[in-house]
């Protein structure tokens, strides 16, 4: 009855019936593992007996009874290495568990495999781990995308049937996109950041990694709610997610903006999008183009935020309480140059750069006081188009391709960054996001979905009418 | 309308950003950075394009006012699980290089 795409909702049944134990799921994704893992390189570790031992007491009645998901390297797990894939974590065990992972505990579920990513969550292809590079199982020549390369990779390849990640500027959608799975990303402050490792705090988002939208809507339902531990967590009430789920779209007016469909996508990006647009026409919602004006801005204004905010948050990393220390420093000073020399890799050191420039003397006014000001004008035009334009739903490309190739060596930093453009603005204005693959022949290709602040629900409906309506 | 950014400038000088940062950089790792930063400098710049002067700098994606918590005491983690991951450690306490000089 296992299969490698078998969702959770199947799964909760069939454990529920006594169809199978968990012991035998924990089993059948432990033998996946074995075989795949060696050459995906999706995940970091696995602890096979810790998750039977966790087998042997599940209580399927949980919500989450019995169900294995993987975790992030970013998202701290009691006792657990959280490493960031990278050398400064190395050797970091979390004196905690996150309140995501705390609340899946609660639940039911047994943590199971510590996900690949890029080195403290900064990158879109996998390949800034210090650990190696994950393949994309779609096609080994290709990257799985990023940050929560891992996850995607991990879930798409069947080692796991559904994982967290995290998203700062597409880290979920973007690998969920070119590994083929369903990427979600809910509103900014749903669920707790506490224990996530912080890269940037104004835009960083626990996120999710399944076959289907259901099983999104079903973990979601787990992991949001107001956490005392996150001042900046939501105390927005938690509806049912998975009520309502299957009503249709009827009527719902859904807008295209018309800087999301222009010539800078591959064709197979344009194409998948014409088909969401069929699909959601048919299953009864109206269309409309839409302009979101400033657009354009929002790499400028998210790369400077986000490393801004990263040589903030990346400054705890000193060599002295955690992390690497180095052994060649004689005096403070050099231990901590040294340390972050030796512990942290290339992008890394690039951003915490960048981050620092624009915020040092002089410049903070020309660079990040106009990022913020032209973060501003980016959620601005996502408001008038929910209240004055009138749409429920924002409907766009996550990338302008498919998955490039591995080790590909002649991309600048710059045009990577530039990849960006149809993600980030969700992060720059906190609205939840989700892409849904969509049927290929070659690389998997997904379509974003957008909604206002805390219309999840929403935005989980239209989902699952695309998915259905590919079935 | 068109407003000018006060002092732009891509000629990052990364050695002295590196110092600021508190990472020793190579050469290498300079010259790299310099070009790749320049770039993103450069791109940056098309910000300058847009009338942002009467715009509020929006520094939250959802308004979070005085989010703050009742004072009560809590428990903390205990002195081995603070220090479990301290690379050097002496006496219940964090070992650091010296920090002062000696008299002479």
């Amino acid at each position: 009855m296992m299969s490698p795409e078998i969702s959770l909702n199947v799964l909760q049944n069939a454990l529920r019936s006594g169809k199978i134990s968990p012991s035998e799921v924990v089993e059948y994704y432990a033998a996946r593992m074995d075989e795949l893992n060696p050459r995906l390189n999706a995940l970091l570790s696995y602890d096979k007996e810790a998750a039977l031992a966790a087998a042997a007491k599940a209580d399927v009645n949980l919500p989450l009874g019995g169900l294995p998901v993987a975790i992030k390297d970013n998202i701290c797990r009691k006792g657990i290495t959280t490493s960031c894939a990278s050398r400064m974590l190395e050797n970091f065990h979390s004196p905690y568990d996150a309140t995501a992972v705390e609340k899946l505990l609660a639940a039911g579920a047994i943590p199971f495999g510590r996900a690949n990513m890029d080195e403290f969550a900064m990158g879109s292809s996998g390949e800034n781990s210090a650990y190696g590079s994950t393949q994309n199982p779609a096609d080994p020549q290709h990257v799985p995308g990023g940050s929560s390369s891992g996850s995607a990779a991990a879930v798409a390849a069947g080692l796991i049937p559904a994982a967290l990640g995290s998203d700062t500027g597409g880290s979920v959608r973007q690998p969920a996109s070119h590994c083929g799975v369903v990427g979600f990303k809910p509103t900014y402050g749903r669920i707790s950041r506490y224990g996530l490792v912080a890269f940037a705090s104004s835009l960083d988002q626990i996120g999710t990694l399944t076959h289907c939208v259901e099983d999104a809507a079903l973990l979601l339902g787990i992991l949001c709610g107001h956490d005392e531990k996150d001042s900046t967590s939501s105390s927005e009430p938690v509806p049912d997610f998975m009520s309502g789920l299957h009503d249709g779209i009827k009527g719902m007016r859904i807008g295209l903006p018309r800087e999301y469909t222009g010539g800078g996508n591959a064709e197979s990006v344009s194409s998948a999008l014409r088909d969401a647009v069929q699909a959601l026409q048919n299953a009864g919602a109206e269309i409309c183009e839409i302009s979101l004006p400033h657009a354009e801005t929002a790499v400028a204004s998210y790369y400077i935020i986000a490393c801004a905010e990263a040589s903030s948050n990346l400054a705890r990393y000193d060599g002295i309480r955690y992390g690497h220390r180095s052994d060649a420093a004689l005096d403070p000073d050099a231990l901590f140059s040294l340390s972050r020399a030796e512990g942290f890799g290339e992008e890394v050191k690039r951003r915490i750069i960048l981050g620092t420039y624009v915020l040092s003397g002089g410049y903070y006014d020309a660079y990040y006081a106009r990022a913020q000001k032209a973060r501003a004008l980016v959620a601005q035009d996502f408001a008038k188009a929910f209240t004055e334009l009138g749409v429920q739903l924002i409907l766009g490309p996550v990338a302008p391709t498919p998955a490039p190739k591995l080790h590909a060596e002649d991309i600048t930093p710059l045009q990577t960054y530039l990849a960006d453009i149809y993600t980030v603005p969700a992060n720059l204005a906190g609205l939840p996001a989700i892409s849904v693959p969509t049927p290929q022949n070659g690389l998997p290709v997904g379509v974003q979905l957008l909604a206002p602040h805390f219309e999840e629900a929403r935005l989980l409906r239209a989902a699952v009418s695309l998915e259905q309506s590919w079935k | 309308m068109l407003v000018t950014m006060q002092n732009p400038s891509p000629d990052i000088d990364v050695a002295y950003i590196a110092k600021l940062a508190k990472i020793e950089l190579t050469d290498e790792e300079k010259s790299r950075f310099t070009r790749d930063l320049g770039q993103i400098l450069d791109y940056v710049q098309q910000l300058e394009k847009w009338d942002t002067q009467s715009v509020d700098p929006m520094y939250h994606p959802i308004p979070v006012f005085d989010a703050l918590r009742p004072d009560v005491p809590g428990k903390s983690l205990p002195i081995n699980a603070v220090l479990c991951n301290a690379p050097q450690q002496e006496d219940d306490q964090f070992r650091v290089p010296k920090v002062v000089e000696s008299a002479h």
